[in-house]
């Protein structure tokens, strides 16, 4: 087990990158706490995998250095590193027994038989094929093969992090619940650090202590799931995660209000002066609907009932707003107005969340 | 889904069936037609029962070409597929080289086969062949037309430049197909380059392998033009093989009968030994191994 330092690290697939944008993975200073659960989310395509990769030695770094435990291994093979993967479709050796599959990592660097025995029949309880130890691995059903990939990730307790790549998108809805739960089991019981990379936020809200948001090969905040959802860092942040996810809308601010669609909302706490694209987000969740001409007119296009709550989609001036209210609560028809919940709005220049000013210094 | 019942419906594959009866049975019944008939000329045949087929299973004739024929072909199967797995793991994966080693590997392939047997022929003679005057210069006594070993020799090379490549294409398109997370997981397991080839590039390769074994075993099986160009069944009979000896038989010395009766055997043991190898590929990949 070890802490993981990202030194300046960044990647490109290019043999000479020249730009910003030739970069996979942009420039990038992060410490990886031994024994904590990260998920590292983002869209397809932003870097997670490049940067799973470079941890896990499949991959050298164009730039920088990655350290365990203050110990360089930029350079160093994988075989070194002591790290477990599980990667996104099943990877099982398909003539071998599940036994003899969940026991080659350990045989592999020469275990006494006895521990091979006691540790792989561990596993298996964990993942639930202690039955099915001595059949083939051939023929299993995907679940089965990601069961095992997991079990060979899992078999070794000296390795120094687990990574997971999106392991369970070949999952069925129900034994992803399962599996991720026994992840869970597994982290508390023996503090490994894991990082798992998902694009799903539900996998990674609920497995991770923190998460890691990629956006566009940076990492743009890292996180709990609160922190996440109340204080988006950036607006990929605010729209990625929730759902529906947060309403981005252009704004004018100038100290203690914003004007957004022509009408003043009063934000309660006081920015300095902003340049450039300045934008307003609040989440579905901070939005109402009233009948106050205080508020921001807006015409409804849709209501989706979800069950547990309803989501209104609307259309303020050209600009669409999602709302989310209580089942109970009777939705207008046609026209209505809009007013935000102070404690959810955030303002974003450029993309980034700005900070209020401090009502002391004021 | 339901299937509705319509015998009529067996009109349809009457085409194929008239299609199948003139390229496949009639031709081969004429070959059964002539192996249980007999004649003196003019056109005048008269049953002969099972005699060719006693006549031929007593001759040594048909077990020694029997005989070389299988070991001909094992040394064939022996050779090249290992040879061709392993040209096809040393191929680059991607890229320009790639494209060169394909282009290279299938050039064999695109050589007639009388060609090859004339190419090879030509290849060895010593006084003006490039192999045969080469090594007779450096003192290897090498002659193909006197000595059975060199004969043998001869063949078995030129066979494998032939259709080595054929093996290795076919390999190398199983290995294509390995997704680059068994090799990553299998580095994560630490797993060494031998156990990578025996547990993830061998498995893979399975079914491809099959194919090619069952290929290079029928066309070994029924080699003739190469060695009717190169060596026309000698030193003797030293390199007489089921084909070439079927057609000495037929065309040679006009013996109908005999050469009729000869073809079906052969064929039926190509058809035996096909099977055996269809039902183990296909219990291979049934395998569960409960």
């Amino acid at each position: 087990m070890a802490k993981i330092t990202l030194s300046n690290l960044a990647h490109s697939y290019f043999p000479n990158p020249s730009g910003d944008e030739d970069y996979a993975l942009k420039e990038l200073n992060h410490d990886w706490v031994d024994g904590e659960a990260y998920a590292l989310l983002g869209a397809s395509g932003c870097g997670k995998s490049t940067l799973l990769n470079i941890i896990s030695g499949l991959l050298v770094p164009s730039r920088g250095r990655i350290l365990f435990d203050d110990k360089d291994v930029t350079e160093a093979p994988t075989a070194e590193r002591n790290i477990a993967q599980v990667f996104q479709f099943p990877v099982v050796y398909d003539t071998m027994t599940v036994r003899d599959n969940l026991a080659f990592p350990l045989r592999n660097r020469g275990a006494d038989a006895t521990y091979v025995q006691q540790r792989v029949q561990e596993i298996a309880r964990m993942i639930g094929m202690e039955e099915q130890l001595n059949r083939k691995a051939r023929g299993l059903t995907a679940d089965a093969k990601q069961k095992i990939s997991l079990g060979r990730g899992m078999v070794r307790e000296d390795v120094n992090a687990l990574l997971f790549d999106e392991p369970l998108t070949v999952i069925d809805p129900h034994m992803k619940w399962e599996l991720r739960t026994q992840l869970k089991a597994l982290h508390h019981e023996f503090g490994h650090t894991m990082i798992y990379v998902t694009h799903d936020q539900t996998e990674a809200l609920t497995f991770a202590d923190k998460v890691v948001v990629m956006y566009d090969g940076r990492v743009v905040q890292m996180g709990t799931a609160q922190e996440l959802f109340e204080q988006p860092e950036h607006t990929f942040v605010g729209y990625f995660i929730g759902s529906p996810g947060m309403n981005v809308l252009d704004a004018s601010v100038d100290g203690t209000t914003a004007i957004v669609a022509g009408r003043d909302v009063p934000l309660g706490k006081p920015y300095a002066k902003l340049a450039g694209k300045v934008e307003l987000g609040v989440r579905p969740e901070f939005v109402q609907l009233t009948s106050d001409e205080g508020g921001i007119p807006a015409k409804i296009r849709r209501v989706e009932d979800v069950g547990r709550h309803k989501i209104v989609r609307l259309d303020m001036s050209g600009q669409s707003v999602d709302a989310i209210i209580a089942e109970a609560e009777p939705v207008p028809s046609g026209s209505t107005f809009v007013s935000f919940d102070q404690a959810g709005i955030n303002i974003y220049a450029e993309d980034w969340r700005v900070d209020p000013i401090r009502e002391s210094a004021a | 889904m339901n299937k509705t019942v319509n015998q009529k419906a067996w009109f349809l594959i009457l085409p194929v069936l008239l299609l199948v009866g003139f390229s496949a049975v009639v031709p081969l019944m004429t070959v059964v037609n002539y192996s249980v008939q007999d004649t003196f000329g003019n056109n005048v045949f008269f049953p002969a029962g099972l005699d060719w087929f006693r006549t031929n299973l007593q001759s040594d004739r048909m077990w020694d070409s029997l005989q070389r024929q299988l070991i001909f072909s094992a040394i064939i199967l022996l050779i090249q597929i290992p040879l061709g797995i392993l040209i096809a793991l040393n191929m680059p994966k991607r890229g320009f080289w790639a494209s060169v080693c394909l282009v290279l590997m299938s050039l064999p392939l695109l050589i007639p086969w009388n060609v090859v047997g004339t190419i090879w022929q030509i290849f060895g003679r010593a006084d003006i062949g490039l192999l045969g005057y080469t090594l007779s210069e450096m003192g290897i006594d090498y002659n193909y037309t006197q000595d059975w070993v060199d004969a043998w020799i001869t063949l078995v090379v030129m066979d494998v430049w032939h259709w080595t490549s054929l093996v290795a294409l076919l390999a190398y398109a199983g290995l294509q197909s390995i997704p680059d997370a068994y090799y990553q997981a299998a580095k994560i397991d630490q797993a060494s380059r031998w156990k990578v080839f025996r547990y993830i590039e061998l498995p893979k390769m399975q079914g491809v392998l099959m194919i090619a074994i069952l290929l290079r075993f029928m066309d070994s099986f029924m080699i003739y033009t190469e060695p009717f160009v190169v060596t026309g069944g000698g030193p003797g009979s030293s390199t007489n093989f089921l084909s070439i000896d079927l057609v000495n038989m037929a065309l040679n010395q006009m013996d109908l009968g005999p050469a009729a009766s000869y073809s079906i055997m052969y064929y039926l043991v190509i058809l035996l030994i096909s099977y055996v190898f269809y039902t183990i590929m296909v219990n291979l990949d049934k395998r569960d191994g409960v």
